[in-house]
């Protein structure tokens, strides 16, 4: 019989050579984002692909000579304070790396809580990877030496996509609708001032906010649309605030084109429907039918076993995430989130649809993005390129431009604070 | 002025199906003082059920059929939960029916998935119906606004010129005569439940597919319905008529407005009016437009 003593102290011992054998085993990152509540079914879709993202790299074998990634998911119910909590469960089953995308709201609470952790636990760093928090700020004055994120922000996308409005001559009466956050604000501002810049002579002939998904009828604001003499419309809305807009619009006989972020956002092509095709554009990283799409494959394997609410392969972004993420540890020999920061740092990239680069200054990835339109199927009358459409809407994503990752590149005012 | 027509038009029609929702909830509130928060769940039970059997035998079944599915499971709400819960008072019946809420949108993801459902207006109805100027006026816009119509001469009739709707008019003021002559009340508490439930599920069949059918639009129609029975007054059928549309019209011409009161348009604010105006009536006119009893 062994002392009590030794045998719980044997026991302790071997409890931590066992968490200690986990971790050499696997690399977690914790996924923290909305898994209930009304933004659920956008929470699922990143995990969904992540899980299938994180499957392929450990089938080759994952990183540093076997070591496997697993994906642990946390709800936040997209609220901040919930993401603080879920943050500190995340740090006390030690994951040392998170990814977060739903809401710049979270993202604002979690960059600065993650600072915080940082710089009071060395050795203990967390390193989170955001793969759609939007907002400009993350990557100027509030950047973090922790924070990488892999969309392009809001003030990019709206720089490729008035490039290309300008050169659109049929343009001459645009309306900006936003929701009233800081989102939607940052849409109408970077907006107003690219398009004053680019395209003088457009008239910015109506400026509205309304309230984040408190709308169900948004035909007083079509009528207005109509009354201003708008031919284009520029909205940052997204999820029902997107369709319902779209549809008050066909149902008035507006015609207008719309210019959008989020129009190809889970649940939203299903629910604008045909009113859509043809005159909702998108600007984005990835659509299905893109041209020389290196990524087809995993697109077309991804279908093969998407859960049911989420068939479609949407974030390119996420893909490329994890591929750099994984090369980032093979470059530092090391799980380490300093060491795997100060890899991402400047890493060049060879994305499936052409370079891209996580941009030292301000750990913003430079990529190149597309403005694409939703179409009917090509038997419908829609173009030939009409080949796959979003998930089973009957509304094609048909490319109008590419426009290269300097396009897009914007100044940052990033001090970036190494350690 | 072509814009104002068409404000009018799109406030009106919006009042309306404003007014198929509280109905059945103001209904309910004056015969059986269950101040009822399920009932947006059952708007969105109406429009999935709906869909689903639209997508069977169309929508003109669908219409009739939804409704009464709607109306069956409210009246098995009444018997099998709410009845037995009304003896613990109040309290207990709201508490019921805000976890029946719950209930009701987890089954809904359950069953239908997270994401908006493919709910289309029938072909028949989709296109304009008329154009003012150089504006179209949707089809279904138009039948919403017949549905409601008819629908508010329905109740009316109904309730004042058949022998149950005296009867349940009696039961309001007076359950124990009522059952003294012999009328069972319970049973006349279940039907006004099951009505409730159906006159929602009616509105689902028209609003989920004017707008959207998903698991939300339950909570996004929710509030609305709620300000609507207050300024009318708990328990009062023409208030509520009333209290629709000018809410209706309210949340409309705000949005046109572009006039701004230290920084905030009219127009940003136009969501929150309604809320605005059940406060300040609260304040100054507790019992409603048309209530009768006070508070």
């Amino acid at each position: 019989m062994a002392h009590p003593v030794i045998r719980a102290t044997a026991c302790a011992a071997a409890a931590v050579l066992l968490s200690l054998g986990a971790h050499a085993q696997t690399i977690k990152v914790a996924y923290i984002d909305p898994l209930s509540g009304p933004f659920a079914q956008t929470g699922e879709q990143g995990l969904a692909e992540f899980r299938f993202a994180v499957d392929q790299i450990n089938k080759r074998g994952g990183v540093l000579g076997g070591r496997k990634f697993e994906v642990v998911p946390f709800d936040n119910k997209v609220s901040p304070q919930e993401s603080l909590n879920q943050l500190k469960r995340v740090i006390d089953q030690d994951i040392r790396f998170i990814t977060q995308g739903n809401s710049s709201a979270v993202a604002g609470a979690l960059i600065e809580a993650v600072n915080r952790h940082n710089e009071r636990n060395p050795g203990k760093e967390i390193l989170y990877l955001n793969y759609a928090a939007v907002d400009p700020a993350y990557t100027n004055d509030k950047c973090s030496f922790w924070h990488f994120r892999f969309d392009a922000n809001s003030d990019m996308k709206m720089a490729s996509l008035t490039t290309w409005m300008a050169g659109r001559k049929d343009i001459k009466k645009v309306y900006l609708l936003n929701q009233d956050y800081s989102f939607g604000h940052a849409v109408r501002k970077a907006a107003r001032e690219m398009l004053a810049r680019k395209r003088p002579d457009i008239e910015i002939v109506g400026d509205d906010l309304h309230p984040l998904g408190k709308v169900t009828d948004f035909a007083p604001y079509v009528a207005k649309i109509k009354a201003a003499g708008a031919d284009s419309v520029i909205t940052g809305n997204w999820g029902q605030d997107m369709s319902l807009l779209v549809k008050a619009g066909r149902d008035a006989g507006l015609d207008v084109d719309w210019y959008t972020y989020y129009a190809g956002g889970l649940g939203t092509p299903t629910a604008m429907g045909e009113a859509a095709a043809g005159k909702v554009k998108i600007i984005a990283e990835y659509h299905s039918n893109v041209e020389n799409n290196k990524a087809s494959k995993w697109d077309a394997d991804y279908r093969k076993q998407a859960p049911k609410g989420n068939p479609d392969f949407y974030f390119l972004r996420g893909k490329i995430m994890w591929e750099m993420f994984a090369k980032a540890i093979e470059q530092a020999k090391s799980a380490d989130p300093k060491a795997v920061a100060l890899a991402l740092e400047g890493m060049r990239h060879q994305g499936d649809l052409g370079e891209v680069e996580m941009r030292k200054s301000d750990h913003q990835l430079i990529q190149p993005l597309y403005v694409f339109t939703l179409h009917k199927a090509a038997a419908k009358g829609g173009p030939k390129e009409a080949k796959i459409d979003m998930e089973g809407s009957g509304l094609y994503p048909v490319t109008d431009a590419r426009l290269e990752a300097d396009t897009s590149a914007q100044a940052t005012s990033c001090q970036m604070q190494r350690p | 002025m072509e814009f104002f027509l068409v404000q009018s038009l799109n406030g009106v029609s919006y009042g309306l199906l404003l007014f198929m929702l509280s109905s059945g909830l103001t209904l309910v509130f004056s015969l059986m003082g269950v101040l009822n928060f399920a009932h947006a769940s059952f708007y969105m039970l109406g429009a999935y059920f709906a869909y689903q059997v639209s997508a069977k035998i169309g929508f003109w079944p669908a219409l009739v059929i939804a409704p009464l599915l709607v109306g069956a499971i409210g009246m098995l709400v009444e018997r099998f939960g709410l009845r037995k819960v009304h003896r613990h008072g109040h309290v207990a019946e709201l508490l019921f029916t805000f976890g029946l809420a719950y209930l009701l949108e987890e089954a809904v993801h359950l069953i239908w998935g997270r994401a908006a459902v493919e709910y289309r207006v029938p072909a028949e109805l989709d296109g304009p119906l008329f154009q003012i100027m150089d504006s179209q006026y949707p089809i279904y816009r138009g039948f919403m606004m017949l549905v409601s119509v008819a629908m508010l001469v329905a109740i009316w009739l109904a309730l004042t010129r058949t022998r149950i709707g005296l009867v349940i008019q009696a039961a309001l003021t007076h359950p124990q005569t009522v059952e003294a002559l012999g009328h069972n009340v319970p049973r006349v508490f279940m039907l006004v439940f099951g009505g409730g439930a159906a006159l929602a599920g009616l509105a689902g069949v028209i609003g989920g597919n004017a707008f959207v059918t998903d698991p939300g639009m339950a909570a996004a129609v929710g509030p609305i319905i709620f300000v609507i029975v207050v300024v009318g007054g708990m328990g009062s059928l023409a208030g509520a008529f009333i209290a629709s549309l000018l809410i209706g019209c309210l949340q409309t011409f705000a949005v046109s407005l572009d006039w701004s009161l230290g920084g905030i348009s009219i127009s940003q604010a136009a969501p929150v009016l309604p809320y605005l105006l059940m406060v300040l009536l609260l304040i100054f006119r507790p019992k409603g437009l048309m209530g009768t009893r006070e508070g």
